[in-house]
């Protein structure tokens, strides 16, 4: 009797955290809210600061796709997520995206159910040594005991590197960066292996970041992107127009210091469409004219947020590298807007 | 001849006892040097206990409190006992503390949170100290509401309507009782239900527009730190005393189907660990609920570790059961007493007195155990505690943070654990 | 309970389904039935709904693919191109080893704490209450994290042992301890007889298989030795010497077959990033163990003081008053009865022990949860599956254990006519 007047008020209780239907925008706005999967704490991508407020690359993503939608870059809400419960948490409707330094790959699109909806960071996994081994390529470390972050893609990579070179290697697997990392520098291991953005990030924090070397071999491609649920490509489509509008941003040369000034007066066509005040771009989408506006006054156009969160001028200092403009020898290429 | 035989008849005055024997330097001798194995016991020891605290204590004390990042703390320390000290950077648990303690809760609604803890120290009370006035329970029955609607926020409706459908059973109960007491019984089960899965929505939602009293809303996923721990610990606890108690009831009737699956059920949890279960609320709770439902991940823990805890308090409740006299079940029964009401009267009120120091350890143990959500991405204590190891100014500290969450963590379960043996031996001198 | 009433005139009526005590059990436990199998369908059901919708349906032919995927700790053959199933194996040997090797040392700390904090000795009484205390009321995974912690920081790495004036040596130049883990040396067979292979599925040595056998065998002669002891003894009062026929029959044989099989030892020596050679201890493993083992221990002490303390103290002061010292009193009166109490609490903490390991996913020591739960379910991105699979092995290992004390359990009750 007990048992069941305790799933009744359970019953109760889940009520009101709400249905998942067909189509997310309609979920996201009768909600008021979007909700975020992101990581649960990732130097530069997203780590919630003293007052518990979300910040980081993966992070202002998700503030801008609130923007472009509720015109309301705070209306959004984040969900830690692990490696382990983040495409259950993005396929069972707990988040409507999830940004999380996440590798596109067939199997997680096709097999998994999901659709990944562009790249907002072009990675590659690579390795840090200390400077005093002397080891100058991944090739001379036959032997070796290196440092994985478990649960990504890090692991198959590394098992396929060290086969196709023949060589052997003791892996040491750890589940958090900061724990790798305290194992790395007491030397419990040799190498410490991970995305070259997270290498980075973790050498800046150093003590003495000069004795430690990244070497050049970068043994995969990791193109990092947001994901959302397949079978909504409406919801896809916002979200993956979102990211294209941040990146056309920067190539147009719209920042949030000059994009209300823009709006009002500009003579370019395609920036008039981007920023609504000609065509009918929103309206398409599903959302008002001024979306992309409001995504860019977020956090600013893509090379603002890279800037400001994982830039050369912040302790994480990655260089644009393969994530500048196409117009600048990068892979950033957003699709026209028209 | 005659034999003088040597009587003494005054009373001679009591001696001190040796002073080998007495005073401080008998009580160590007694105590500490009793022959040679125990003097080499007691050398080994205080070597033991020197070494430990000679590296401890500069550690602990000797150490930064005001500092902004691991940097600062660690030129303070150079600067102030030289390069070859290493001290602690307190300044980390400083500056953070509020965020261990009650995680992203909103800095300006912290009196919520702390309000609820102590209404939750008041609505203990009773339960824990018999010698208080009854009448305050009722308090502690209205509690888990009170706190929940603190705690979350919303339309204070919410919680008074989940009581309503209390009443609502309890009212069908007692009108139907004199029509059909089965009939009752099905009523006071089915009617709440109805009403707070169909009815209760739109009630809220009515009562809430015309009278549009609330606290601000806060997301769970604001929620952390050692409050996360005691919602976690204490909600689950609370709701699986009743599981718990049917689960044991279940194991020692004689019908043989409700006892297969009570059986069943409890060797299941107890077979597996926790981190299967919690995975199971992280993963796998969205797959058994019809399609689109969507429950908040700490409720699902809250399932889970509800589930869990009850196995073990069926066990402990169980234990209660077998050491009460048979002649007490026998009683009942002479005296004409149905089942429940033997249960109600007589058993329980026996059984349960003689487990509660169980359900104490049971709970110190789950309290305990909400460590393991940290695996599945909440941020309790220890998942706080890498969150913040994320954030670049306090990158590379480690011993601080763990030796704080551990510190609290003995205070809580260390007064709990001496708080159940006050109540051990509180019923030792009882019968039994 | 049962109230006996008259049968009712009348024929049946269906009321007394509900009122008649006799059939009333039967009521409520097809009730019950029916409520869980309702339940179960229900859960079923919307567990095939949802996985239809993802397109997900429940199938286990990943277990059958490549994992891909390396790990350290093995106590049987493995690399990445071996199967799922094969991985989550050497997971389950992983979970098992730890869980073995914990419940042996929580045992022995167990024990030694719970007789010495009843010890006369005023410090070591105090050192060992506060050791149980600060164990038992912290969580097991801060200790473990700690105990990670602590061989990280506090061991030297294996740099250390280079160059010509080393920060580090080897202990008897034969065993290195580093914060990678403990090396020690390793036997080896210059005249192995090779592996036999167990189904294709691991690999036992036959080296190990004939030592084990000789050493059996001498053992089985040294009983036979020590019986005829007996009867002499019995017949004539004199018990002759036996030590040098026992050792003799076990030692010979032995020394024997390690002659013949070539036995020597390979000592651990620092090559290239590590040390290569002898049998590497790694720090996850030991530090899992340890932390697993010391927690588990001081439940164990109190379980054990509890025992000790149950003992009417008139048995003690009877063993006392026959003369026997203090640690005979202990070991030959107290300890054997003390046992029929201490057993049942004991095997929960085995169990708890066991479940405990599967937090060894926090320093990185692949077991059950770590392989199967962990990576597996990562790559394949079968949630259900894995994690059901999991909970089954789990649920299988912990009623073995029950149920293999439990008949010992049986064995020692005492027998009460």
């Amino acid at each position: 009797m007990t048992k069941k007047v305790f799933w009744g008020v359970l019953a109760a209780a889940s009520a009101v955290a709400g249905f998942a239907s067909a189509d997310t925008l309609d979920d996201v706005k009768a909600r008021g809210k979007l909700i975020c999967g992101t990581s649960t704490g990732l130097a530069g991508f997203s780590a919630p600061d003293a007052n518990g407020r979300y910040e980081g690359f993966d992070v202002a993503y998700c503030r801008a796709l609130a923007g472009a939608i509720f015109g309301d870059p705070e209306a959004v809400d984040f969900k830690p997520l692990t490696t382990t419960n983040r495409f259950s948490a993005l396929s069972a409707g707990e988040v409507d995206v999830l940004a999380r330094n996440t590798t596109w790959t067939l199997t997680r699109d096709v097999d998994l159910k999901n659709t990944f909806i562009g790249v907002n960071y072009y990675d590659g996994q690579g390795f840090m040594v200390p400077k005093e081994l002397g080891v100058t390529s991944a090739r001379e470390l036959d032997g070796a005991t290196v440092c994985i972050q478990t649960g990504t893609t890090t692991e198959l990579n590394l098992a396929d590197f060290f086969r196709a070179n023949n060589i052997s290697y003791e892996p040491v697997p750890i589940e958090t960066n900061a724990e790798a990392q305290q194992q790395y520098l007491a030397g419990a291991c040799d190498v410490y292996t991970t995305d070259a953005s997270g290498l980075a990030a973790t050498r800046a924090s150093f003590e003495a970041p000069g004795d430690h070397v990244i070497l050049p071999e970068i043994i995969s491609k990791e193109p990092l992107g947001p994901l959302v649920r397949q079978g909504d490509d409406h919801w896809a489509d916002i979200a993956s127009w979102t990211l294209n509008a941040l990146i056309a941003a920067e190539e147009l040369g719209v920042t949030s210091a000059n994009i209300d000034e823009l709006s009002e007066s500009t003579e370019n066509p395609e920036i008039a469409r981007l920023l609504g005040t000609e065509g009918n771009l929103g309206e398409m989408l599903g959302l008002s004219q001024d979306w992309a506006a409001n995504a860019i006054k977020a956090e600013g156009n893509y090379g603002e947020i890279f800037e400001k969160y994982i830039g050369e001028g912040t302790p994480i200092g990655l260089a644009r590298g393969l994530n500048a403009q196409w117009t600048e020898g990068g892979l950033l290429y957003a699709p026209p807007f028209r | 001849m005659e034999v003088k035989p040597y009587v003494r008849t005054a009373m001679l005055d009591g001696k001190p006892a040796p002073v080998t024997s007495s005073g401080p330097a008998g009580w160590l001798k007694k105590n500490l040097f009793d022959g040679p194995w125990n003097t080499a016991a007691t050398l080994v020891a205080l070597v033991v206990v020197f070494l430990l605290l000679s590296h401890l204590l500069p550690w602990v004390f000797q150490s930064v409190w005001n500092a902004e990042n691991l940097a600062e703390c660690r030129e303070i320390i150079d600067a102030t006992w030289g390069p070859e000290h290493s001290g602690a950077c307190w300044a980390v648990i400083h500056d953070r503390y509020l965020q261990l303690i009650y995680g992203f809760y909103p800095w300006d609604f912290l009196w919520r949170p702390n309000l609820t803890f102590a209404m939750m120290l008041v609505a203990i009370a009773p339960v824990l100290f018999t010698q208080l006035p009854r009448k305050m329970l009722i308090f502690s029955c209205l509690f888990p509401f009170i706190g929940a609607w603190l705690l979350w926020g919303g339309s204070i409706w919410q919680p008074v309507m989940v009581l309503a459908g209390f009443g609502i059973g309890a009212a069908a109960f007692r009108y139907l009782a004199k029509v059909n007491r089965i009939l009752s019984i099905a009523a006071a089960i089915v009617l709440p239900v109805i009403w707070w899965v169909f009815v209760m929505e739109t009630v809220v939602h009515g009562l809430h527009a015309v009278i549009p009293l609330g606290l601000e809303p806060v997301q769970s996923n604001q929620f952390g730190g050692f409050m996360v721990s005691i919602i976690i610990g204490l909600t689950a606890i609370t709701c699986s005393l009743p599981l718990g108690i049917m689960l044991a009831l279940g194991r020692q009737t004689e019908l043989f189907i409700v006892r297969t699956f009570s059986v069943g059920f409890i060797e299941f949890i107890r077979g597996v660990p926790l981190i299967t279960l919690l995975f199971v609320a992280s993963t796998l709770l969205n797959y058994f609920m019809p399609p689109g439902t969507n429950f908040d991940l700490i409720v699902r823990v809250i399932i889970m570790a509800t589930l869990f805890s009850s196995a073990y308090i069926a066990e402990v409740v169980r234990g209660g059961l077998a050491a009460l006299p048979k002649g007490q079940y026998e009683a009942a029964d002479s005296l004409g007493l149905d089942y429940w009401q033997a249960q109600q009267l007589i058993i329980m009120p026996q059984a349960l007195k003689i487990a509660i120091p169980g359900i104490v350890s049971t709970f110190i143990g789950l309290f305990k155990d909400t460590t393991l959500v940290s695996i599945i991405g909440i941020l309790d204590p220890i998942g706080l505690s890498n969150a913040i190891r994320a954030d670049s100014a306090w990158n590379g500290i480690y011993w601080e943070l763990f030796a704080f969450i551990g510190f609290v963590f003995f205070i809580f379960c260390f007064s709990m654990s001496r708080y159940s043996m006050y109540l051990e031996r509180k019923l030792n001198t009882g019968h039994r | 309970m049962a109230i006996a009433s008259d049968p009712p005139k009348g024929g049946f009526q269906l009321s007394q389904l509900i009122y008649d005590t006799r059939y009333r059990s039967m009521t409520i436990q097809v009730a019950t039935l029916i409520g869980v199998l309702a339940l179960v369908f229900w859960l079923g059901a919307n567990v095939t709904e949802n996985l239809a919708e993802l397109g997900k349906p429940i199938d286990f032919g990943f277990l059958g693919e490549p994992a891909g995927y390396d790990i350290n700790q093995r106590l049987i053959e493995y690399d990445n191109q071996d199967i799922h199933a094969r991985a989550a194996f050497v997971g389950l040997l992983n979970t098992l080893l730890v869980a073995f090797l914990g419940c042996i040392l929580a045992t022995v700390v167990g024990v030694l704490v719970g007789v010495l904090r009843l010890s006369h000795n005023w410090i070591v009484a105090k050192i060992m209450t506060v050791y149980v205390e600060c164990f038992r009321n912290v969580p097991v995974l801060l200790w473990i994290v700690l105990a990670m912690a602590i061989m990280i920081e506090a061991l030297p790495q294996p740099r250390d042992f280079r160059g010509d004036d080393p920060a580090a040596s080897m202990l008897f130049d034969a065993f290195a301890f580093t914060n990678r883990g403990v090396y020690i040396p390793e036997p080896l067979f210059s005249r192995s007889l090779g592996d036999f292979s167990f189904f294709g599925i691991f690999d036992i040595s036959i080296d190990l298989i004939a030592i084990l056998a000789v050493l059996a065998a001498g053992i089985f002669t040294a009983k036979k030795i020590g019986a005829q002891a007996d009867q002499i003894q019995n017949q004539t009062g004199i018990r002759p010497k036996t030590w040098p026929k026992t050792a003799g029959v076990i030692l010979v044989p032995l020394l024997a077959i390690l002659a013949i099989l070539g036995f020597h030892l390979g000592y651990p020596a620092l090559k290239g990033f590590n040390f290569d050679g002898g049998t590497h201890l790694r720090n996850s493993l030991i530090a899992l163990w340890l932390a697993l083992s010391f927690y588990t221990a001081a439940f164990i002490a109190e379980i054990v003081r509890g025992g000790i303390m149950a003992i009417s103290k008139g048995q003690s002061e009877a063993a006392a008053a026959l003369g026997l010292r203090p640690n005979r009193i202990m070991r030959l009166v107290v300890l054997p009865q003390a046992l029929r109490i201490i057993i049942p609490p004991l095997i929960s903490q085995y169990l708890n022990l066991t479940k405990n390991s599967s937090l060894a996913i926090a320093v990185g020591y692949m077991d059950l949860t770590g392989t199967l739960m962990g990576i597996t379910l990562n790559q394949s991105g079968r949630e259900l599956e894995c994690v059901m699979l999991t909970m089954l092995i789990y649920l299988a290992i912990s009623l073995c254990i029950s149920g293999a004390f439990n008949i010992y359990n049986q064995r020692v009750k005492l027998k009460e006519r």
